[in-house]
């Protein structure tokens, strides 16, 4: 039988005070592949099991697919396609992508490189002759924030607005209505009704005038699928505006611990830069900043390593725990940033991994090149640093370091 | 000496030689060094130059986009070969160990791939194949010919036979704004390879293209003019089509002639072998130091009650060559057997098709996933109630569940429903053409239960 | 620099046509069509592409710059 000898574990991952160091639990979680728990609900932590649910087509990503209806998603409005299946998953993703990526739109991601070096030199002017520095609120939260902004074009003074609605929406994602404040939740919803009435009213303006940011172009285009209601490019820009930073973010955070941690890798890297490319997708498996797909369901009756999962069950993914699985990464826990056949889960895996994770791979490349290049002698003040509350989106919520002769 | 000590003595300094110097042949000797084999290593291949890459010379090529000869393989390691190119192998001599070159030379061995491949099969009337303007795809320099020749904007191209190779050329024909007709003597394209519906889809896909789609007709003769150039091709049902490019695509034959004499089970299928990649001998007995990988040989898969099977797959051949290079340095008990499932993919008309199992090994299809009418889907291929092969029309992200599926030997139709699922799921008979039609360019085949060529009697070939 | 496309690995992700498009380009929604012999200028881009595939199908020459046949041959 499926179910974890250790029913807790899920439950001591998700209480903060295990945030710095998730992975032994992770560990524990991986000597039942497929763990039953207490709710009904299933816990996939292995790295075969997870690969091969992800190409699983009974897997569901719609939450109305679950037999028990979910209160978190009740009043979540029209859902964005990570939230959606084929066909209609396909289609809105398939209409975004064609303003943001190939085949329609190539060369765009290769094509920011001047504006991403151009953002993270001018964040690193502000701080280079300081001797104490918060990565996350000097440098590894405004850049990602001014890009995603570019290319939406949301304005980029409204930051503080939808700053605190998107970290009231991470806070609720793992609302569990055993242990958490009602609070959590209804924070989440509301900000969740605010962001989408804020980036409506800029969808609204944008109808009949057409210009380059991804807001304007979903609201005039008329490609091959049609397009969008405005209620789906909400949807859409509400999923890219919070996943486009609150990932990031995280990754360049960890970036930077792991790298600090790690000196001799980031002297290496100080002298051959072309080290990052393999480095960040090091970075991607051992500490990236999406750990838990938490809500999926069985569309189906799905057979996972012998144990069948009955239609309608909650299943949740833990890839960040697949990604460190002895059983398909040498030496899983080590840091190597020369690891060859690193196929990690850090973006996903099958028709939902990241929409963005070509932008994100560049903006952390360029971040941390460019951090090492021009830090003197950076320090942590702290280690462990201070998490984020979420498990799921897992980071720093500050990193201070110490440079030069301070 | 033990076993063990002949087997490091082997590694150490042995003669290992290598017959096709393609990808097959590259991989197995890359391997061949991965393994720790220290001796000497001889590659033997027909075409002069480097390894190259074949699937790019019906697409990127024939765009105009790659150069036919910017296809050379990457090297994934030095393996300090002796290259003995430009020349073909002419024979194999069991009784001495000992290649025999076209040219008269001899070279020596302890143990020997086979790795020869296959070639494009020409148009049967050779006059009429040597017309200026005929073409068939398998060499870069078939590839730079053809490319040169759609460059030059010629005002129709005949492709003959629509097959994978075939499909792809008219494809690309399109991508230019070449008119173009397609000739195919089954009732679709593909349809060797997967079977009446999909070549439904396929034909219907062509035809949206604006190409000239003719099927269930020969093409009975290509006409030159005074100066050799092809003008005309003649159908068998009377009509006629001008064109000035006639493409030839009429699948493989297996370069095997050269083992004609060698007491190896050879034929017009390939070599049989077991799954470990050793050969079988006329006798059906396993060789011990002659191994098959690749285009050519014939192995046995489980999956598929033990039939031989060979494909003309790029990944198989990447894996054979794995296997037989594992295998040709090390003793019986540590010895691999090359079990994978088939893969392939063609890229045509804007679309990705792959296939997974052996479609040909079934009874019944059915649309599991997607909608045909956007010709993005994953049918599944049954068998006496079970899946043995799916393929996925721009669909690939799936396609991996369904190897597992018939690995597992999964119930078919599948039972379980899928968001995607076409509302009228519903199995219909697979329906290949007979085997005279499939002369015409299946890419896989299932030749039968024995390994010995007398015993079989089927006349599939692929592509 | 030489570079292979493992196709039938290959799932249609498209990272590396967002990051080396001059060498990777999709045909249609999810096939892919590259460049075997891609420009030394586009080194950096299509050793990003290669590394961010996330089926690890894109192989590129471990042996660059050397002619292994001339070198090698003995004939």
């Amino acid at each position: 039988m499926a179910t974890t000898k250790t029913p807790d574990t899920l439950l001591r991952i998700l209480d903060y005070s295990t945030r710095a160091d998730p992975y032994p639990l992770y560990a524990e979680l991986r000597e039942t592949p497929v763990a039953l728990q207490g709710d009904g609900s299933y816990v996939i932590s292995t790295y075969r099991e997870l690969t091969d649910i992800l190409h699983n087509p009974h897997l569901s990503s719609d939450v109305r697919n679950l037999s028990h209806p979910v209160e978190a998603f009740e009043r979540s409005g029209t859902p964005a396609f990570i939230n959606l299946d084929p066909p209609e998953h396909d289609r809105l993703r398939r209409m975004a992508m064609r303003h943001f990526g190939p085949p329609h739109t190539p060369g765009l991601v290769a094509g920011l490189e001047p504006d991403l070096t151009a953002t993270v030199g001018s964040l690193i002017d502000d701080f280079v002759g300081k001797e104490q520095i918060d990565i996350v609120d000097d440098f590894a939260y405004p850049f990602p924030v001014t890009v995603i902004c570019h290319l939406l074009g949301v304005p980029r003074e409204d930051e503080p607005r939808f700053h605190l609605w998107v970290n009231a929406i991470i806070d609720s994602i793992d609302y569990n209505p055993k242990t958490d404040p009602k609070e959590k939740l209804t924070n989440g919803q509301q900000a969740t009704t605010d962001l989408r009435e804020f980036l409506g009213g800029l969808v609204e303006q944008r109808h009949g005038r057409p210009g380059d940011d991804l807001l304007s172009r979903l609201a005039n285009d008329d490609g091959p699928d049609g397009r969008m209601t405005d209620d789906e490019i909400v949807a859409t820009a509400n999923l890219l505006l919070i996943a486009g930073h609150e990932t990031t973010v995280n990754l360049i955070a960890n970036g930077m611990l792991t790298l600090l941690r790690h000196p001799q890798v980031l002297r290496r890297l100080r002298d051959e830069p072309g080290l990052v490319v393999r480095l960040v997708e090091e970075l991607l498996r051992y500490e990236p900043p999406v750990h838990i797909i938490p809500w999926r369901a069985s569309y189906s009756d799905i057979t996972v390593a012998d144990t069948t999962i009955p239609k309608g069950s909650r299943i949740i993914l833990m890839p960040a725990s697949g990604s460190r699985d002895p059983n398909r990464f040498h030496d899983p826990d080590r840091f190597d940033p020369d690891r060859r056949d690193n196929q990690h889960l850090g973006f996903g895996s099958g028709i939902h991994l990241c929409f963005g994770g070509p932008l994100a791979r560049r903006e952390t490349q360029i971040a941390l090149n460019e951090l090492v290049r021009r830090l003197d002698r950076p320090r942590l003040v702290a280690d462990p640093p201070p998490y984020r509350r979420s498990p799921v989106l897992r980071g720093p919520i500050h990193l201070h370091i110490e440079q030069g002769d301070g | 000496m033990t076993g063990a000590d002949i087997l490091r003595a082997f590694k150490r300094d042995g003669r290992i030689v290598v017959v096709g110097a393609s990808l097959a042949g590259l991989r197995a000797a890359e391997a061949l060094r991965d393994e720790g084999f220290t001796g000497s290593l001889t590659m033997i291949g027909d075409e002069l130059g480097e390894p190259y890459d074949r699937p790019p010379l019906s697409k990127q090529v024939l765009t105009g986009w790659v150069p036919a000869d910017g296809t050379k393989l990457p090297r994934r390691r030095d393996i300090d070969a002796e290259w003995l190119l430009g020349v073909p192998a002419s024979g194999l001599d069991l009784a001495t160990d000992h290649v025999r070159l076209a040219d008269g030379r001899e070279v020596p061995f302890d143990r020997v791939l086979i790795a020869t491949g296959v070639r494009a099969r020409p148009w049967f009337v050779e006059s009429e194949a040597a017309l200026d303007g005929v073409f068939v795809v398998r060499t870069r320099e078939h590839a730079e010919g053809l490319q040169r020749a759609l460059a030059a904007g010629p005002s129709r191209v005949l492709v003959i036979g629509a097959g994978f190779t075939g499909s792809e050329i008219a494809s690309i024909c399109r991508e230019r704004n070449i008119p173009v007709t397609v000739a195919e003597l089954a009732p679709g394209p593909l349809v060797g390879a997967l079977g009446a519906m999909i070549g439904e889809i396929a034909a219907d896909m062509q035809r949206a293209h604006g190409v000239d789609l003719r099927c269930g007709v020969k093409v009975t003769r290509l006409e030159g003019d005074e100066q050799g150039r092809f003008r005309r091709a003649h159908f068998d049902d009377g009509t006629t089509i001008d064109a000035d490019v006639a493409v030839v695509a009429l699948g493989g034959i297996r370069n095997t002639e050269w083992l004609r004499d060698s007491g190896l089970a050879v034929g017009v299928w390939g070599i049989a072998c077991d799954t470990g990649c050793r050969a079988l001998d006329l006798n059906g007995l396993i060789t011990d130091n002659i191994f098959v990988a690749g285009d050519v040989a014939r192995c046995p898969n489980p999956i598929y009650e033990y039939r031989l099977i060979s494909l003309e797959h790029w990944a198989n051949a990447v894996e054979q060559a794995e296997v037989a290079a594992h295998n040709m340095v090390s003793g019986q008990a540590d010895r691999w057997p090359h079990l994978s499932i088939p893969l392939f993919w063609s890229i045509q008309f804007g679309v990705n098709i792959k296939s997974v199992g052996v479609p040909t090994f079934a009874d019944e299809v059915v649309v599991v996933q997607g909608s045909v009418t956007d010709r993005r889907f994953v049918a599944a291929y049954g068998y006496r109630g079970r899946v043995t092969a799916a393929v996925s029309f721009n669909n690939a992200k799936w396609l991996d569940h369904y190897r597992q599926l018939i690995e597992t030997a999964a119930p078919f139709p599948p039972p379980c429903p899928t968001p995607d699922q076409p509302a009228d799921m519903k199995p219909v008979p697979v329906d290949f053409p007979g085997p005279t039609l499939l002369a015409q360019g299946a890419t896989v085949v299932v030749t039968g239960h024995d390994p010995s060529e007398r015993r079989v009697t089927s006349v599939q070939r692929h592509r | 620099m030489r570079i292979v496309v493992d196709l039938s690995r290959c799932e249609g992700y498209a990272q590396c046509a967002f990051l080396a498009p001059d060498a990777f380009r999709m045909h249609g929604e999810e096939a892919l069509m590259y460049d075997p012999n891609p420009d030394d200028a586009r080194r950096d881009q299509v050793l990003r592409a290669a590394a961010a595939c996330p089926v690890q199908a894109i192989l590129v020459d471990r042996l660059e710059g050397r002619d292994v046949l001339a070198e090698r041959s003995k004939s």
